[in-house]
């Protein structure tokens, strides 16, 4: 995976400022693992040009609501088979990030190559071969799970409709629920028939927003065993949103950190705990939320 | 890029599919989608049946004002039925999820009228089959020409459906109300249950832009004086065309500045 924006050469462009700042407010330890950590990162600045092997390849990215700035030049390329985690805090750009790859949010400058094609200019042909599930959007509350995934079914142009239903429905544990309406569901199980519309066309390429957060510990682990089954089996590429940080230490073999609009920082899960001296990725996270409080000039507590 | 597909059909069939589970499913769906045509039919078969006693113009012309309200709520079941269809989507905030497959939005403006269709075939049919029982009017003695009627009212109804429904998308369920109004604004002007001639000169100006007065002065035509005006049926298709380009402009306009302000994926209840 490659990355590249304006935000991390901003950050290096100024180290002073950062180092004056940051001393009255971070402990020594904590910005010296941060700063390195950006030091780091450099290495990783490059364009997201699409590449044969790659899933998914933005460049210059940025989506503008007037003066806010929702998504601010981002480039990355995601290579196809891996598994990948758009991590950052509410308002970073990860939902829009991800409405700009489904074709739901038009961007305001940039460049988008999916599975090898232009997807300004072959959305509907390569969006056959994505589905997603997120937070934002339900299926219709009165139609079965039944009748909700052979909508589906039929606008993906799947081949045995009902074989596929069958098949995500032992998968998923659904066969109780499939002739129950949707609305009728729990919020747990919902998220489950959700998923099993976002795997109906057999995707290679599938974009989850928080895919196990409305879930038990036990089925959320349950359902992350079922994504990578499926990520293996299928050689998908997955790109999922995520605050779970156990789940993407277990699932992602690459990470994207996303600040205010900004991609601050990206690498292997491991790589990251690495060069931020830490043992969690969500002592990382917040290393990075914290880093972008302080520079908004907000208190900040530590630990 | 290209608007059709050897797909285009499937993908019209499942959101016709989505919303036949829906109708078929719910008995007081159902009920719903022919209760007001019936009742309206039954008010204005009475008020006809007491015009046709008292005056020799009703008791000439008879089933005037049963075709009329009949073929308004064509127009009416058409317009709403397209702009509902839209609104499901948005109350159970799948748009997202619809507009993020294969399916095109030119595909989905034609889905949205199949379904429109099937919503005001299902609606009328019951009424028109009792108006023949109660009232001895029978809509199909129009012959030939109700097919004409039909699809040019529908149509304009359509045109009206896809601008409400845009209106929706850009603004929200705030413009919801839009969907009810704006067809009984338009009802003056229409001449449904009177010709358009008696309309103040500007007025009749403005009643000649809309398709459906050429079809309710038509409908009169053949009721009355047994003709049918294919002149008033060409009129009325040349302005359709331009209405349903009008209507399905706005539709993708509004779409287009909705994707550009990222309320697809938000909008809902």
């Amino acid at each position: 995976m490659f990355l590249r924006n304006s935000g991390l050469g901003h950050a290096l462009a100024a180290p002073e400022s950062w180092h004056l700042n940051a001393v009255p407010r971070y402990s020594s330890a904590s910005l010296e693992c941060s700063m390195e950590a950006i030091a780091t990162s450099e290495t990783l600045a490059l364009r997201g040009v699409a590449r044969p092997d790659s899933a998914i390849a933005v460049d210059g990215l940025v989506k503008r609501y007037g003066d806010i700035v929702a998504v601010n030049d981002i480039s990355f390329t995601v290579a196809r088979g891996s598994f990948t985690a758009l991590l950052g805090g509410n308002g970073a750009g990860k939902t829009t990030t991800i409405a700009i790859l489904l074709g739901l949010i038009r961007p305001t400058a940039g460049r988008i190559t999916i599975l090898g094609e232009d997807f300004a200019q072959h959305a509907k042909t390569l969006l056959a071969r994505m589905n997603f599930q997120s937070p934002y959007a339900d299926l219709p509350r009165r139609l079965t799970v039944r009748q909700n995934l052979t909508i589906y079914a039929r606008l993906y142009a799947v081949r045995n409709v009902a074989e596929q239903i069958a098949s995500l429905a032992r998968e998923l544990d659904l066969g109780m629920l499939l002739d129950r309406p949707f609305g009728e569901l729990s919020a747990g199980q919902r998220t489950r028939a959700g998923l099993a519309k976002a795997f109906i066309n057999r995707p290679e390429l599938v974009l989850l927003d928080e895919p196990t957060a409305s879930l038990d510990p036990d089925t959320a682990d349950w359902v992350r065993g079922f994504l990578a089954r499926y990520a293996r089996d299928a050689k998908a590429t997955f790109f999922i949103a995520s605050h779970n940080m156990l789940e993407v230490e277990r699932l992602c073999d690459q990470v994207l950190m996303m600040r205010e609009g900004r991609i601050v920082d990206a690498g292997g899960p491991k790589e990251l705990l690495a060069r931020y001296g830490r043992t969690t990725l969500e002592d990382v996270f917040l290393d990075v939320a914290r880093h972008g409080a302080h520079e908004r000039g907000e208190a900040v507590i530590l630990p | 890029m290209t608007f059709i597909d050897s797909g285009t059909p499937r993908r019209i069939g499942a959101f016709l599919l989505r919303h036949w589970y829906l109708i078929a499913g719910s008995w007081p769906r159902f009920l719903d989608l022919c209760y007001w045509p019936i009742v309206q039919m039954i008010l204005w078969g009475f008020i006809q049946t007491f015009l046709m006693r008292q005056s020799t113009f009703f008791a000439q012309a008879g089933g005037i004002l049963l075709g009329a309200v009949m073929l308004w709520d064509v127009l009416f079941r058409g317009q709403i039925g397209l702009a509902i269809s839209f609104f499901e989507e948005v109350y159970s905030r799948n748009l997202g999820h619809l507009l993020a497959t294969p399916l095109r939005i030119g595909e989905y403006m034609a889905a949205l009228m199949c379904v429109s269709l099937m919503r005001t075939a299902v609606g009328l049919f019951p009424a028109t089959l009792l108006a023949i029982w109660f009232f001895g009017f029978s809509l199909y003695s129009l012959g030939v020409a109700l097919i004409a009627f039909f699809f040019s009212l529908i149509a304009f109804g359509w045109s009206i459906g896809l601008f409400v429904a845009g209106l929706v998308l850009r603004y929200g369920l705030g413009a919801e109300s839009f969907a009810w109004a704006v067809i009984f604004a338009l009802a003056p002007l229409c001449g449904v249950y009177y010709p358009t001639s008696i309309l103040p000169v500007w007025v009749q100006a403005l009643s000649a832009l809309l398709p459906a007065s050429y079809i309710f002065n038509g409908m009169r035509a053949v009721l009355i004086d047994h003709v049918v005006r294919i002149d008033y049926l060409l009129v009325a298709a040349g302005l359709n065309f331009v209405w349903l380009a009008a209507g399905a402009s706005a539709f993708l306009i509004f779409h287009a500045q909705a994707r550009d302000r990222g309320m697809l994926l938000q909008l809902g209840e």
